[in-house]
């Protein structure tokens, strides 16, 4: 079966790439907007060939990996404050609900106005984006506390800290790592677009010059480099949740013991 | 002075959105250092309630538990837990081992004591080889008696169980009796167990207190006078443990239907001494 869906994949994406070569070619379409694959591919080889990709590469992935840092270290530690001190959730669900939907785009201005188009500007846009996933689901996740998990722990006199250590932290696991891998995926849209938008160093900022000095099919070739960045993320936050929950009953059939 | 374990005037109300629930009104018992005490009553009628208050889990409403002399507050040191949901009490992210040392660690042992007490207790439930395993990959009977291991290692003075064999099949559960009632007997812990099930109160108790129908008082004590020696087939079918069961039976049926608890003079079984009420 896993070996029928990839023939079918690999074929699906043969298609689309003889189609991005086909269709431009035939003058279906302006080849000045769409070139067609070949090209695009060559742009691509010419980017990696150029120490300046590198360094805008490294500048998004700097933005990327800091910010969600931030967030998922913020995230966490505020999900687990605010759940575990009385009334605390109550007092702050309203606030949430209204700062959570604000889309961090909407920030740009305030980002520039405070940062300029600094590293920054780009780390307050990632973070507002990205921390609002893993909190999210952090309280969630801490709402699924079994009681009778935790009256186990209490009648073993487990303390405060140890609960949240041993059982509180576990229960909440597989949500916190659903909010990472989410929280990945944003900060990389966030990243991109703030790069893009305010003009701070990175793969943004060079589709925009490309986009600005007509060089189309380098702007195509960055715009692929995003998305197997994207593609590369989500498959790692995948491996890294497996890895993490082999005891949870969305992966357990496969552990070996 | 002298028992173990005091319960006295017990009551709790659970009381929040708009509706107060009195499960227990007014019990009082006494459970001496090394008696296995069976506590039996009608489902709901607040026996989970009663060991989570005996447990230090739920502040009562009023009255007053104690263990060796102190009052409990909240969930002492001597005692362990044994819930009726093994399965959800057991946590699923640590292997059976660690979920048995877990306690222990807690307690501040040291790594080569807290390994000889695993060993121990998993050997004792005949789980010598399961500690590598997921409590997930176990049966349920054998998830219990991982449960029991690790209320074993915990090394307490008494030893709580809320009807923990209610959810397995009769084979097994014929079994875990047989395993509770020998970790008694070799051990000499104090066992406060509590059930729905008449025939289990009477096979494995050295006492059985009946209880009423909710809200709860004990409706009466009786000593089983069965020989310490039991087993499942031939102390099943015994004249004597026959009887008990009809008494116990008729007075749970008794309970349901709202009917005070006669007079205790002729019964065939001898009654302990009552509270109060007579002088
Ligand atoms: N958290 C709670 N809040 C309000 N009422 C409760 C709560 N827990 C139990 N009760 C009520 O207290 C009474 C006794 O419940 P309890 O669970 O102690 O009974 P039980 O004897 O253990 O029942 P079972 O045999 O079914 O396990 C019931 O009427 C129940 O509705
Ligand atoms: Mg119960």
């Amino acid at each position: 079966m896993r070996g029928t869906n990839a023939v079918l994949g690999a074929t699906g994406l043969a298609v689309f790439l003889a189609l991005g070569e086909a269709v431009p070619r035939l003058g279906l379409v302006k080849e000045a907007y769409f070139p067609p694959v070949a090209r695009i591919a060559g742009a691509l080889g010419d980017e990696l060939s150029d120490d300046t990709f590198w360094t805008a590469l490294g500048d998004t992935l700097t933005g990327w990996a800091l910010g969600l840092a931030v967030a998922v270290s913020a995230g966490i530690v505020i999900g687990v404050l605010v759940s575990v001190v009385p009334y605390l959730r109550e007092a702050t669900a309203s606030t949430i609900e209204f700062l959570r939907p604000i889309p961090s785009v909407a920030l740009i201005p305030l980002a520039v106005l405070l940062y300029g188009s600094e590293l920054r500007s780009v780390l307050l846009l990632v973070v507002y984006a990205s921390f609002w996933q893993v909190l999210v689901q952090v309280l969630y996740g801490i709402q699924d506390l079994d009681p009778v998990a935790d009256e186990t722990a209490r009648s073993y006199g487990l303390g405060g800290w140890a609960r949240v250590r041993y059982v509180l932290w576990p229960t909440a696991l597989p949500y916190v790592m659903t909010g990472v891998r989410l929280a990945a995926a944003v900060a990389l849209i966030l990243t991109v677009t703030a790069e893009l938008v305010i003009g701070a160093p990175g793969l943004g900022a060079r589709i925009a010059i490309a986009q600005n000095s007509q060089a189309v099919p380098e702007m195509y070739a960055l715009i692929v480099v995003t998305g197997l960045l994207g593609l590369v993320i989500n498959v790692g936050a995948r491996t890294v949740e497996r890895r993490a929950l082999a005891w949870h009953q969305s992966v357990r059939g496969e552990v070996t013991v | 002075m002298g028992a173990l374990l005091d319960v006295s005037g017990l009551n709790k109300v659970y009381e929040g959105s708009g509706r107060r629930v009195e499960a227990v009104r007014d019990l009082t018992f006494t459970v001496e250092s090394g008696e296995l005490v069976c506590l039996v009553g009608p489902s709901g009628c607040g026996k989970t309630t009663l060991l989570k208050c005996v447990g230090g889990l739920l502040a009562p409403t009023a009255g007053q538990v104690t263990l060796s002399g102190r009052p409990v507050s909240g969930p002492p040191p001597g005692m362990a837990f044994v819930f009726q949901e093994y399965g959800r009490s057991l946590f699923p992210w640590m292997r059976v081992g660690d979920n048995v040392e877990l306690p222990l660690k807690q307690k501040g042992l040291s790594k080569s004591r807290r390994g000889e007490l695993v060993d121990d207790a998993l050997r004792s439930v005949g789980l010598a080889d399961a500690a590598g395993a997921y409590p997930w990959q176990l049966s349920g009977g054998m998830q219990q008696r991982v449960a029991i291991a690790r209320a074993l290692a915990y090394e307490p003075e008494i030893l709580l169980m809320d009807e923990p064999f209610a959810a397995v099949d009769a084979q097994t559960r014929a079994d875990l009796e047989d395993l509770v009632r020998g970790l008694w007997r070799e051990r000499g812990i104090t066992i406060l167990f509590v059930t729905h099930d008449i025939d289990e109160a009477v096979y494995l108790g050295e006492r059985v207190l009946v209880l009423s129908g909710s809200p709860t008082v004990v409706r009466e004590r009786l000593r089983i006078d069965l020989p310490a020696e039991r087993d499942q087939l031939h102390t099943r079918v015994a004249p004597r443990f026959a009887e008990l069961r009809t008494h116990v039976y008729e007075q749970i049926q008794a309970a349901k239907r709202g009917t005070p608890a006669p007079e205790p003079s002729d019964r065939i079984v001898d009654v302990e001494d009552r509270p109060v009420d007579k002088s």
